[in-house]
């Protein structure tokens, strides 16, 4: 909730304004955000360029192999990876778990990724990020989706795409739909929006917004199944903004080595020739698991709605 | 004939500068390769994470750190807004990160603490004339001490970002400072610890535009002038008193 104070003197100061909340995303643009188990991981991350870290327990990769319900962090992980860093630090709070969302601010984490990832705790609401003082990133599959997040406050969205698999084919699918929903959208007829906002479920004025803009009134990330330079500069030439690396990173042979080469490439991910040097040697990707081979109860992706 | 401006495009908020630029009828360029430089008059440097521009500027594949120094120490105008101003410092308070290190300058990275302190407020800029401008702070930096050849364009309250707040604790060393200097220029080297680009108000950026086109905006250049660049300043500061404390 946006607060303002007057000073002594009468001037305006805002916090958690909209306006506030939608900047520290747009700072991240361009850049990587890792997934951290501790503050050691989260030392390295930064050392090879990460624009923020995500502060978890256990990586997607694990979270599917070890099973169970999945909630937030404990707080004491959360604040060793704060004190251990100068970049913004992120936190995952379960999808609908507003009271989880409201530790994790106080904590001092800079964003909160509503998130799949996690076992949801409301199958039916979403928090209302609007409520809160810090920025909130939510998972989409489609443009109906992503605006139905930015409605509740979102000030940031990423793929769902499948996480824990280093298989990036679904934040493909994810991000070619968002996207391609944009560009039909920008030249369809006015008469045509109220109709197709009722079709994808989205808020009309928030479907006119992204119909006169062209793109969506927020940052937009890629996330799930990014495993390597080459998939972080594809999602990059797709056309999204940023990257979010989950397991790809720290379940791989050379973490350091491989954290620098996905920064790099998605900075340099039009120079086919940066992306070779960085791809060499890197040592053994994440074992993947290909998003197909999933039963239906093991897709993360299908949570929330 | 309108100037090129070029956007350091390795990371951070490139597009906000370039519509910025553009809404002021100039041409933006955005600036991923060392040899790109040679095309334009100005350079920006944007938001950003600052590790992250150390890290991409040092481990370049063709050495434009190296360049924008040369670009630099030619007279060129640069502007850095948040990570920039970090990135264009000679001082990093407890780091050493890579910097560019041209600006007398000594900065605190993420002065005002974690995003829910981070906070818009209005600044009173008497270059850029009466009207106020709305200035937005996103885990901003502060310049802590600034060198004789500095002139200081705009401060604000220490505790600002935690005015409306009853919660959080504030790190020791603020208590030190009453108030933050957020806007100055040396030279050639314009810094923000806000973000211009982020409104509809391009006065920093035509201030910019102006220094690169040569058009002297006001009269807040140092040398000679020393004395009375000091007066401008602690007018400033008054004038910041007014408006923030």
């Amino acid at each position: 909730m946006a607060v303002e104070t007057k000073d002594k003197k009468g001037s305006g100061v805002r916090t958690g304004s909209e306006k506030v909340k939608k900047a520290l995303p747009a700072m991240l643009k361009g850049g990587v955000i890792m997934d951290v188990i501790n503050a050691e991981q989260a030392k390295i991350a930064e050392a090879a360029g990460a624009v923020a870290v995500m502060a978890l327990e256990r990586v997607p990769a694990d979270i599917r192999a070890e099973g169970g319900v999945s909630r937030m962090s404990d707080p004491e992980l959360v604040s060793k990876i704060i004190e251990s860093v100068s970049i913004p630090v992120m936190a995952k709070a379960r999808i609908g778990h507003f009271v989880e969302a409201q530790i994790l601010q106080s904590l001092g984490v800079d964003c909160i990724d509503e998130s799949e990832v996690l076992t949801p705790a409301d199958e039916e609401y979403h928090i209302d990020k609007s409520k809160f003082d810090i920025p909130f990133v939510c998972g989409a599959r489609n443009l109906g989706e992503a605006l139905r997040r930015i409605g509740e406050g979102a000030a940031m969205i990423r793929t769902k795409g499948e996480a824990g698999t280093g298989d990036v084919v679904e934040a493909v699918r994810h991000a070619r739909k968002i996207l391609g929903e944009i560009r039909s959208l920008s030249i369809m007829p006015r008469e045509e929006l109220m109709t197709y906002a009722k079709q994808i479920g989205a808020p009309f004025e928030l479907v006119l917004k992204v119909a006169e803009e062209g793109k969506l009134p927020v940052v937009n990330f890629a996330a799930g199944g990014i495993a390597t330079p080459a998939d972080a500069a594809l999602m990059m030439q797709i056309g999204v903004e940023g990257v979010f690396v989950g397991s790809g990173i720290f379940k791989s042979g050379n973490p350091e080595k491989r954290a620098l080469a996905i920064v790099k490439a998605t900075t340099f991910y039009q120079d086919p020739e940066v992306l070779a040097e960085v791809s060499r040697n890197l040592g053994e990707p994440m074992v993947g698991r290909t998003a197909a081979s999933l039963a239906a109860t093991e897709t993360l992706a299908t949570r929330g709605w | 004939m309108a100037s090129t401006i070029g956007v350091l495009s390795l990371q951070g908020d490139v597009a906000e500068h370039c519509r910025s630029i553009e809404a002021l009828g100039r041409r933006a360029v955005q600036i991923r390769y060392a040899r790109q430089l040679d095309g334009v008059d100005g350079l920006i440097i944007p938001g950003g994470e600052s590790t992250t521009i150390a890290k991409l500027t040092a481990d370049n594949p063709d050495a434009i750190f190296d360049r924008i120094r040369e670009f630099i120490d030619a007279g060129k105008p640069v502007y850095g807004t948040c990570m920039g101003s970090i990135f264009l410092a000679k001082e990093i308070e407890g780091s050493q990160q890579g910097r560019l290190a041209a600006m007398d300058i000594k900065v605190r990275r993420n002065a005002f603490g974690p995003q829910r302190f981070s906070f818009e407020t209005t600044l009173n800029i008497p270059v850029l004339g009466d009207e106020p401008l709305n200035a937005i702070f996103i885990r901003g930096p502060v310049i802590l001490s600034a060198g004789e050849g500095v002139d200081v364009m705009a401060r604000v309250d220490a505790n600002i970002g935690r005015l409306g707040k009853t919660t959080g604790s504030l790190p020791d060393e603020s208590t030190l400072y009453d108030s933050y200097i957020v806007m100055a220029r040396q030279n050639n080297l314009l810094v923000s610890s806000f973000h211009p680009e982020l409104t509809d108000d391009h006065r920093v950026h035509n201030y910019f535009v102006q220094m690169v086109e040569c058009i002297e905006p006001a009269k807040v250049s140092a040398g000679s002038e020393k004395e009375e660049g000091s007066k401008t300043a602690s007018r400033l500061v008054n004038s910041m008193a007014l408006a923030s404390v």
